[in-house]
């Protein structure tokens, strides 16, 4: 499988990355040469294998479903690019 | 004052300020010098000579009190990838130049609680994201050491590079590291020091910004092992605030530290002899095996088959966690903001991520999402999950033959800044001995063996069985002990 620009600018629209031309065209030759060696996994023998997650044998834990934290709106807010009337603000989403 | 207070290290710089033999405000200031006088490394992107001094007072009025705490009187580095309240935390990316955090992280907030002072925030590679420290919106790290006879600017190591060579230049007596394929272990081994990766689950991840969740592991890096142990007990623990915390208790490392290693059986992993293996690494792991003989051990041959696997499987997984980690920056809750001129939502987030990610967090970014779409998802992510799942299982079989294992950290000394930059597949080759240890969640550490020709020091790394970081620490210290490592960079900075 190998990638051209316009699998680079699909990815990079999924990614939510804004590409140039040029850098799009850099991208192609890069990217190919690192999924080419990627592939060879290819050949491993995976027959019965399971995928795994979690390197360390462990517990996903419950906690109480209860508040503990809050009240720390200003805090939260903090470095938001810009925050208005106490939410994030961002543009215009409904024309 | 005898000494040059910051060639101590931490327990000696722990022991001596308990002993009255000088004042924590003493230490502080040493080394905040040091700091101020060591720009040239650029290796720190924040400096916090108040942190310092404060921590530095409240350990003397402790000392006074007779309230002393594990790490009263010692001053740290902390990796830029720490939150910290109040002090900015980048990444050492644009994306986040100048977010202040409103929180402080589970292993800061243990370190400080612990005695010890912050002397700064270190650089790194960009979202921990190479082995070089040359995608760092905040310029490159420049290591301590440089080659005899050359003044070219060398790498020290990555991602943990400002960790690296503040350390190894005595501008802190240690330092946070994280590893998530290598980043701890492959610059302390580039600027002979120690670092050690615990097992997985053994540091919490809360508070220090992801890359990829289920390889991200913090670490110690000191110049010696004792001070590695004394270090990471204090960074362990079991945290409620991390989904993949172990709930274990943390072990007495330092007390329990002991060079005999009669009984314990070394593993050598022939497929870690790769091809083009430099012959100064090949006598580095044969010396390192003589070490360990010395000390008792017995060493034993084993085969890890899937070993040439570990790197391609990395380098899905990692950048496919990353895309979905990194999905957080979006210019809305924090960080940088590009709003071009009558742009909608979609645009200012792809505007905000173009400008605010280098181009390597943007290639690994770019690979994560192309692995995880749609008609790849099971070629690429799933077989890599597989055969993570057989790297693993190698390690297994391997221990019903080993305790340890031993190999060297990389497969060469540090190369000079801009020697591997351009292709980066080869800067990904540099972590062929550390990745697949990651993969399987497993304590390893590098120690310093030893110089190669031209001066660079060259590491020596260990790889324990889950949960075993006592045995990694003491075969470290069999090492340390017969390796006589004292060289030091001379201070041209």
């Amino acid at each position: 499988m190998s990638v051209d620009a316009n699998t680079v600018r699909k990815i990079a629209g999924l990614a939510r990355i804004a590409v140039t031309e040029e850098e799009t065209a850099a991208m192609v030759p890069e990217l190919n040469n690192i999924l080419g060696w990627i592939e060879q996994l290819g050949e491993v023998d995976v027959t019965g294998v399971q995928p795994l997650a979690a390197v360390i044998p462990n517990v996903l834990r419950w906690r109480d479903d209860v508040v503990t934290d809050g009240d720390i709106r200003d805090a939260v807010l903090a470095n938001a690019p810009q925050a208005e009337h106490g939410f994030f603000a961002v543009p215009k989403v409904i024309e | 004052m005898m000494t040059d207070l910051t060639d101590l290290g931490i327990v000696a710089l722990r022991d001596g300020f308990r002993a009255g033999d000088f004042s924590a405000r003493e230490v502080a200031t040493a080394f905040s010098d040091a700091v101020a006088a060591g720009k040239g490394l650029n290796a720190w992107i924040v400096e916090t000579p108040d942190h310092a001094l404060a921590a530095a007072d409240a350990a003397d009025a402790d000392r006074a009190a007779g309230t002393l705490k594990p790490l009263s009187g010692v001053p740290l580095g902390i990796k830029d990838l720490f939150c910290t309240k109040g002090v900015q935390t980048t990444a050492a990316s644009h994306i986040l130049e100048g977010f202040v955090p409103e929180y402080e992280s589970t292993i800061t907030t243990k370190l400080f609680a612990a005695g010890a002072g912050m002397l700064g925030k270190l650089n790194l590679d960009q979202f921990a994201m190479g082995s070089s420290n040359e995608t760092s919106a905040f310029g490159n790290v420049v290591s301590p050491w440089q080659r005899a006879g050359s003044n070219a600017a060398m790498a020290p190591g990555g991602s943990s590079g400002g960790s690296s060579a503040a350390v190894a230049a005595r501008m802190a007596p240690g330092a946070t590291g994280t590893d998530t394929g290598g980043s701890i272990r492959q610059p302390a081994a580039f600027v002979g020091i120690s670092g050690i990766k615990p097992t997985y689950g053994r540091c919490s991840r809360w508070g220090v910004v992801a890359f990829a969740s289920s390889l991200d592991q913090a670490g110690p890096m000191a110049r010696s092992v004792r001070d590695c142990a004394a270090f990471l007990e204090q960074m362990a623990g079991f945290d409620p605030k991390d989904s993949t915390s172990l709930d274990l208790a943390v072990p007495a490392w330092e007390r329990d530290l002991s060079s005999d290693l009669r009984g314990k059986r070394i593993g050598v992993p022939k497929e870690y002899r790769v091809d083009g293996m430099p012959a100064e690494i090949e006598a580095l792991w044969e010396r390192g095996i003589a070490f360990l003989k010395d000390a008792g051990a017995e060493i034993v041959e084993v085969s890890l088959p899937h070993t040439k696997y570990a790197l391609p499987t990395y380098y899905i997984i990692a950048p496919a966690e990353a895309s979905s980690n990194l999905a957080r920056y979006d210019g809305v809750r924090y960080g940088e903001r590009e709003l071009p001129e009558g742009a909608n939502l979609q645009d200012m987030y792809a505007a905000t991520r173009s400008a605010g990610f280098g181009a390597e967090v943007k290639r690994r970014i770019l690979i994560g999402t192309y692995v995880l779409s749609a008609g790849f998802y099971d070629a690429y992510y799933t077989q890599a999950q597989k055969v993570r799942a057989l790297i693993a299982r190698d390690f297994e079989q391997a221990w019903a033959k080993c305790d340890l294992l031993l190999t060297p950290t990389a497969p060469s000394a540090a190369f000079a800044l801009g020697e591997k930059s351009a292709d980066p597949l080869s800067m990904y080759l540099n972590d062929v001995f550390t990745v697949p240890s990651s993969l399987a969640g497993l304590p390893a550490m590098s120690v310093p063996g030893g110089l190669d020709a031209a001066g660079l020091p060259l590491g020596l790394q260990i790889i324990g069985k889950p949960l075993d970081e006592q045995s990694v620490l003491n075969a470290g210290l069999a090492i340390e002990e017969r390796a006589g490592f004292t060289a030091r960079p001379g201070k041209w900075w």
